[in-house]
């Protein structure tokens, strides 16, 4: 889990630092500051379980098993990319790691993820898809909804809550009337848990519970992470809306800190091998970014295809 | 198999029997089941397919059209059925931002089997939010294809086709149809999408109508033959993919056209079907093309006024005779 969660750290650093330079076009909303709760949650998911991503969806591509090279290549555009360009940041799939997409409507994921339910259900198989949403996404009626659906047909979804404070730039206080998402679960008669969601251990623990009742026909969790961005809403987003002491308070929650002087402290893992893990990932991502700046952008003429199956659109005469 | 059945029947007999074929294929939509359909189109299918495969699903259009979506990203074949083509507002995220945009987004490399059924268009006296036509925002969507039968064998064969196809399709059924009878061939092979039909052959002036239209259309070229004016009447039936070739083969013969669709005027499909003869056969066109639709209002509740603002075949003969 420690390798998954600095994986994504240092994806997204990465990605910061080429999108301040010019080289990314487009928005990238980062996920610093969140890793444990996509790790945490698919370190206990197999390949053929789904998920539903959002607009914040690199760090759970990464942890449901995404190649980075794919990934960078999809932020730079080029025809190698996940999507071969067409999607970039906020639209990463990878049908073959069930990753049903990140996902640009907030809210969207909700639906997806229980017509996904609905259909591991319909057709007998075990798996799950798991949800992951922000706080901000609990305001819109596709989140009712979709808890509403999942609950009266027992679906195999576990609603998985990024409560990082904000909607954008609306601080929860201002944007609902609770404090915890999870007290939201009473209103479908569905398990909802509220877990700090920068103790990896504690995600995975209660995400283990949640799949383990879904897979077993229980139905439905709602599981709420708090948890940080510690960046702004989008790169460039100035963040006035806080102040420095609370990002300062969260900065030392830091997840990954966290899980390394757990790891020190318990004799999980020594200096050295965190040293190594480290090591390995940043050539990994010089890999992944040499790989995606090497590759050819897609031909103006493949804008026309893959709209549908069977039906190429007219190129501009 | 040849039997008379409505238009309503032959929708449920095409979708029995892709049922019967293929265990992926399910419907979900409100009151689909027990009920038979707000307008019984699913009528007895869950006494045949039981509730897991008709499937009543609370008053969620969004979710409806959602959870067709992610269950046709992972291997079925969902037919939802929304209560009114109205309501299908309140599911445009899920069909227009995920639905016939998932594939082109993700490269291509995800398929979307998927039917949105949607009844559609004025006469029952339901006022402005149970009776719209909606098909210019539908065909407005890279990535959805629109059906829109007149006919029983075209809904059957059409539905078939519907179910068949690996991208979204929005097949609108118009509820004042729902009761009209035909001939139809339960064994045709499924009529292609995007293949016009050519409801009545004429020489002299082309009228491209659809669904309840087409049946305005005919009578209209009844009465226009009675002035020695032979219309030809020719029904898109998909308007997405739209087969152009038979639109510009009669034009190219009658030199006069003329589009009556149920919709508002502003705005409307009727005009980009317009835009195209004019971009694509100007030089054969010997007057304007004429538009007949609904007026640009709300569709009204009271009798009198609903009638007045739904074109009907006097108002098609009307727009004719203008041009000879």
């Amino acid at each position: 889990m420690y390798r998954t969660m600095k994986k994504i750290r240092e994806f997204e650093t990465k990605a910061a630092e080429l999108f301040a330079e010019g080289r990314i076009p487009g928005f990238v909303h980062l996920y610093i500051g969140e890793e444990a709760v996509a790790t945490g949650v698919s370190a206990n998911l197999k390949d053929s379980d789904y998920i539903t991503s959002t607009h914040r969806g690199h760090g759970h591509i990464i942890a449901k098993g995404g190649d980075l090279k794919y990934m960078f290549a999809e932020l730079f555009g080029r025809v190698t990319g996940y999507c071969k360009g067409k999607g970039g940041s906020m639209h990463i799939a990878d049908a073959d790691k069930g990753i049903l997409g990140a996902n640009g409507i907030v809210g969207a994921g909700h639906n997806i993820a229980v017509g996904a339910g609905l259909s591991s259900k319909y057709r007998g198989t075990d798996q799950v898809c798991v949800c992951f949403f922000g706080d901000g996404s609990t305001n819109q009626g596709t989140f009712h909804e979709s808890l509403n659906m999942a609950s009266i047909w027992k679906l195999p979804v576990i609603f998985v809550c990024e409560n990082n404070l904000y909607g954008i730039s609306m601080h929860q206080s201002r944007h609902q009337a609770i404090q915890d998402v999870a007290d939201r679960a009473v209103a479908y008669n569905i398990p909802g848990v509220v877990v700090d969601g920068n103790d990896v251990l504690a995600v995975y623990e209660a995400a283990n519970e949640a799949i383990d009742r879904a897979r077993n026909g229980q139905g439905p969790t709602l599981i709420e992470c708090k948890t940080y961005r510690h960046r702004g809403h989008f790169e460039g987003d100035p963040t006035v809306y806080r102040d420095k002491e609370e990002v300062q308070e969260w900065l030392e929650k830091d997840p990954i800190l966290r899980l390394i002087n757990y790891m020190l402290e318990n004799n999980v893992a020594t200096e050295d091998d965190i040293k190594n893990i480290n090591k390995e990932i940043a050539s990994e991502i010089d890999e992944a970014i040499k790989f995606a700046e090497e590759s050819p952008f897609p031909p103006v003429e493949a804008a026309v295809e893959d709209i549908y199956t069977d039906i190429v659109e007219e190129v501009r005469r | 198999m040849i039997k008379t059945i409505t238009y309503s029947e032959a929708i449920r007999e095409g979708m029995r029997k892709r049922m019967k074929e293929n265990p992926n294929v399910f419907i979900l939509g409100e009151d689909v089941g027990e009920f038979g359909g707000c307008f019984g189109v699913t009528g007895d299918l869950i006494k045949e397919f039981g509730a897991e495969r008709v499937r009543d699903t609370p008053i969620s259009e969004g979710a409806i059209v959602g959870c067709a979506v992610g269950a046709a990203a992972t291997g079925l074949r969902p037919i939802a059925e929304l209560m009114f083509n109205d309501f299908v507002t309140v599911g445009m995220d899920q069909l227009v931002n995920q639905a016939a945009k998932m594939r082109y987004m993700f490269g291509g490399k995800i398929t979307l089997p998927m039917v949105v059924r949607l009844p559609a268009g004025a006469g029952t006296r339901a006022a402005a939010q149970h009776s719209q036509s909606l098909e210019a925002w539908l065909t407005h969507v890279p990535g959805l294809k629109v059906v829109y039968p007149s006919t029983p064998q075209d809904a059957y064969g059409l539905i078939l086709s519907a179910i068949d196809d690996d991208n979204p399709v929005v097949f609108m059924e118009h509820k004042l149809l729902y009761a009209t009878s035909g001939e139809v061939d339960l064994d045709i092979d499924p009529i292609p999408l995007g293949v016009a039909d050519v409801k009545r052959e004429g020489e002299d002036v082309t009228i491209i109508a659809t669904a309840k239209m087409v049946h305005e259309a005919l009578k209209a070229a009844e009465k226009l033959s009675e002035d020695g004016i032979e219309a030809e009447v020719i029904d898109p039936r998909t308007l997405y993919p739209l087969d152009k070739e038979t639109i510009f083969k009669s034009v190219e013969k009658t030199n006069k056209v003329v589009i009556v669709t149920e919709e508002t005027k502003r705005g409307s499909y009727a005009g980009e079907i317009a835009a195209i003869i004019m971009e694509e056969r100007f030089d054969y066109l010997d007057a304007p093309i004429l538009r007949v639709c609904c007026l640009d209002t709300p569709i009204p509740f009271s009798p009198v006024l609903e009638d007045y603002v739904i074109p009907n075949s006097n108002d098609i003969v009307n727009a004719i005779k203008k041009m000879f």
